[in-house]
């Protein structure tokens, strides 16, 4: 637009080349609608490959034929799979760990992002630091030191960590917390000072400033710290691989893996069906946190 | 309602000293204002009654009670900031009883309160929306309305009309003023604009580098400013300063400016500044008080001749500038008095309006 102005600008005296700023919007939107096209073409190609290739028997998807079209389409990979009971274990154990990651990294974050970034205390900037920094450790290291310390644990207490579902619960906030922490300090801090000065005259308490003030300005970024929390622990693979083992104890995406593949046999339709019925929880949570996901929600509390 | 009072009060930032030793008393239902240049301490010193800095030393009392170690919430105070402070979420009722409802006041009371102060404000219409619908100059009325409501022992305004624009400026100012005669309490408000200070204040406190310079009537500290420093703050434009020489000169004083230029003191200043002739002084006078020469010269008053070198016209009156010995001048004239540049004018100076200022410890004499 800027180029356009200053090229009408630049025109002749009297001779004013009306339009050509619709011209250089009209070149601007034909390329973000150009790439935005290839973005989607990229990314959603393999959920709709997916998707065909759920619909298909395994006669179909081992025969020569046009893999993007369905010749003769069948629901019964989706009941074979809805009635397993395996499969339906997969799933509660996901959401239940899921649930719990959420709402552990949530409390967790909050509390600690309020501290780290109102409360000024000794050392507030280096623990906030270094709360990032931790996320910066792959978890492929981290799982390591971890199984050591479980193994330790159960040498002193007898308390048995591995194999059990649930330890999940305590492992994943060691990716999700640090994040999310992170996000929610960026939040907090871009609240104006001035809001919570207001409410210590007002009469409010650290926690009623929290509740009363902090959380509800910073919904949008409780929400994407959410979204994350939810992404890490629903599709995460390989703390699931490295702690569980037993069938009854996966969760759905080490579970899809390691039942529907028998030796070297593919059960490719199932494990289609599988994955995209996996990923189907997160879509719809997305889809329904977005319509909340109002940014610019501290608008009007001060000037500008 | 409630005195305050500051007594010795120091504030050091790490190892910066923001407030030197300070003691102000304000009394019951007073108008204070607190002004001065950027980083002098005003806002500071009203952080500290708020609570929301500690003092570094110093006793800070708020009607009886020594508040230093008092948190903000039990202060009884409100406080309407600079940028308004609103709570985004929360519409304008809300936002106005969130103080009340934090104290579980009874609903029909905070409903009441709450209805008083939108019509002191005229803001009854507003109540359902949230600040972002709000003008500015409608989100100042809400912030000020979430003091009234408190019904607290002091207000503490912090610049509160900078953020608006000059129209609505003045405008607010008069409204503040109506608010005060009709609520009347206690008030502490922070500007660093000088006319709000004397359009405002019962009294003006004029702070600068950490220290109070002068504490007065808007009257007194423009007609009688203590020091250098307050003769320049206030008033626009600012004093003229000039270093000049006291002379005898027979029966009489003179101010020698210049080569060409020597003006006689009254014989009513002559007292007090005698034991000053022959020391290099600062002579200090108003604009206003270097007038145009036309017809007979009142007492105390000094005609000369001087070459203008800028003319500005206001409409109501009209600046002229003039050097002396390089020093820039200004004067305060009848535009239809005024000169061209370039020309010699017929100036007369009101010395009864004179100032004489100790360069070595800018005291006015």
């Amino acid at each position: 637009m800027t180029t356009a102005t200053a090229t009408a600008a630049a025109g002749q005296v009297g001779r004013i080349r009306y339009g050509s700023i619709s011209r250089g919007r009209r070149r601007a939107l034909f390329w973000s609608y150009f790439f935005l096209i290839l973005f989607v073409i990229f990314f959603l190609t393999p959920p709709v490959y997916m998707f065909i290739t759920s619909l298909k028997s395994s006669a179909e998807i081992s025969a020569a034929t046009n893999p993007w079209w369905v010749y003769h389409p069948t629901l019964s990979n989706y009941i074979d799979l809805l009635t397993q009971n395996q499969f339906l274990i997969f799933f509660r154990n996901s959401a239940i760990v899921s649930i719990c990651v959420v709402s552990i990294t949530m409390v967790v974050s909050i509390f600690a992002a309020f501290a780290l970034a109102r409360m000024r205390f000794w050392g507030s900037a280096t623990l906030a630091t270094g709360v990032f920094l931790t996320y910066l450790i792959p978890e492929s290291l981290l799982f390591i030191p971890l199984f050591k310390t479980f193994a330790y644990i159960h040498d002193k207490t007898g308390i048995e960590l591995i194999n059990h579902w649930w330890v999940l619960i305590i492992l994943y906030p060691t990716l999700t917390v640090p994040f999310a922490t992170w996000l929610m300090i960026g939040y907090f801090s871009s609240i104006p000072k001035e809001l919570d000065e207001a409410a210590l005259i007002d009469g409010a308490g650290y926690i009623q400033m929290l509740t009363r003030i902090f959380i509800p300005v910073a919904i949008p970024g409780i929400i994407a710290a959410m979204i994350f929390s939810f992404t890490v622990s629903w599709a995460n693979f390989l703390y699931p691989l490295a702690f569980t083992t037993s069938a009854d104890q996966l969760v759905l995406p080490v579970g899809i893996v390691t039942t529907l593949i028998r030796g070297d046999v593919y059960a490719w339709g199932q494990i289609m069906t599988g994955a995209l019925l996996g990923a189907a929880p997160p879509l719809i949570i997305y889809a329904f946190l977005m319509d909340y996901y109002i940014s610019g929600l501290t608008a009007g509390a001060t000037k500008g | 309602m409630a005195q305050v009072a500051l007594r010795n009060i120091v504030k050091m930032f790490d190892r910066t000293p923001a407030v030197h030793g300070i003691d102000l008393d304000i009394s019951d239902r007073e108008f204070i204002v607190l002004v001065g240049p950027s980083g002098c301490g005003k806002t500071t010193t009203l952080r500290m009654i708020a609570g929301l800095e500690e003092a570094t030393s110093g006793e800070i009392y708020i009607g009886d009670q020594l508040v230093n170690d008092v948190p903000p919430k039990d202060r009884d105070i409100a406080m309407v900031f600079q940028n308004y402070a609103l709570y985004p979420h929360m519409t304008v009722f809300e936002n106005m009883s969130f103080g009340l409802r934090l104290k579980k006041f009874p609903k029909p009371e905070i409903r009441e309160r709450v209805q008083a102060a939108a019509r002191i404000l005229d803001i009854t219409d507003l109540l359902d929306r949230r600040p972002k619908q709000l003008s500015g100059g409608q989100r100042q009325r809400v912030a000020m309305g979430r003091a009234i409501v408190r019904n607290p022992k002091v207000f503490l305004f912090d610049e509160p009309l900078s953020n608006l624009d000059a129209k609505l400026r003045v405008q607010m100012r008069t409204e503040i003023k109506k608010i005060h005669q009709t609520v009347t309490t206690t008030t502490v408000y922070v500007t660093h604009d000088q006319v709000e200070a004397m359009t405002l204040a019962d009294r003006v406190v004029i702070m600068n580098g950490g220290r109070i310079d002068q504490i007065g009537s808007p009257h007194e500290v423009y007609h009688k400013p203590r020091t250098q420093f307050v003769a320049g703050f206030i008033g626009s434009p600012t004093m003229n300063f000039l270093p000049c020489r006291l002379l005898e000169n027979g029966a009489g004083l003179t101010v020698r400016l210049s080569d060409w230029l020597t003006l006689p003191v009254p014989p009513s200043r002559e007292t007090r500044y005698r034991p000053r002739v022959g020391q290099e002084m600062i002579f200090g006078l108003r604009p206003e008080h270097i007038r145009e020469g036309r017809g007979d010269v009142p007492p105390g008053a000094a005609p000369f001749e001087a070459r203008l070198d800028v003319v500005e016209p206001m409409g109501m009156e009209t600046m002229v500038y003039f050097l002396v010995d390089g020093v820039e001048v200004c004067g305060r004239v009848e535009p239809a008095a005024a000169g061209t540049v370039g020309e010699s004018m017929r100036l007369v100076a009101d010395l009864n309006q004179m100032h004489l200022i100790d360069p070595r410890t800018e005291l006015v004499v």
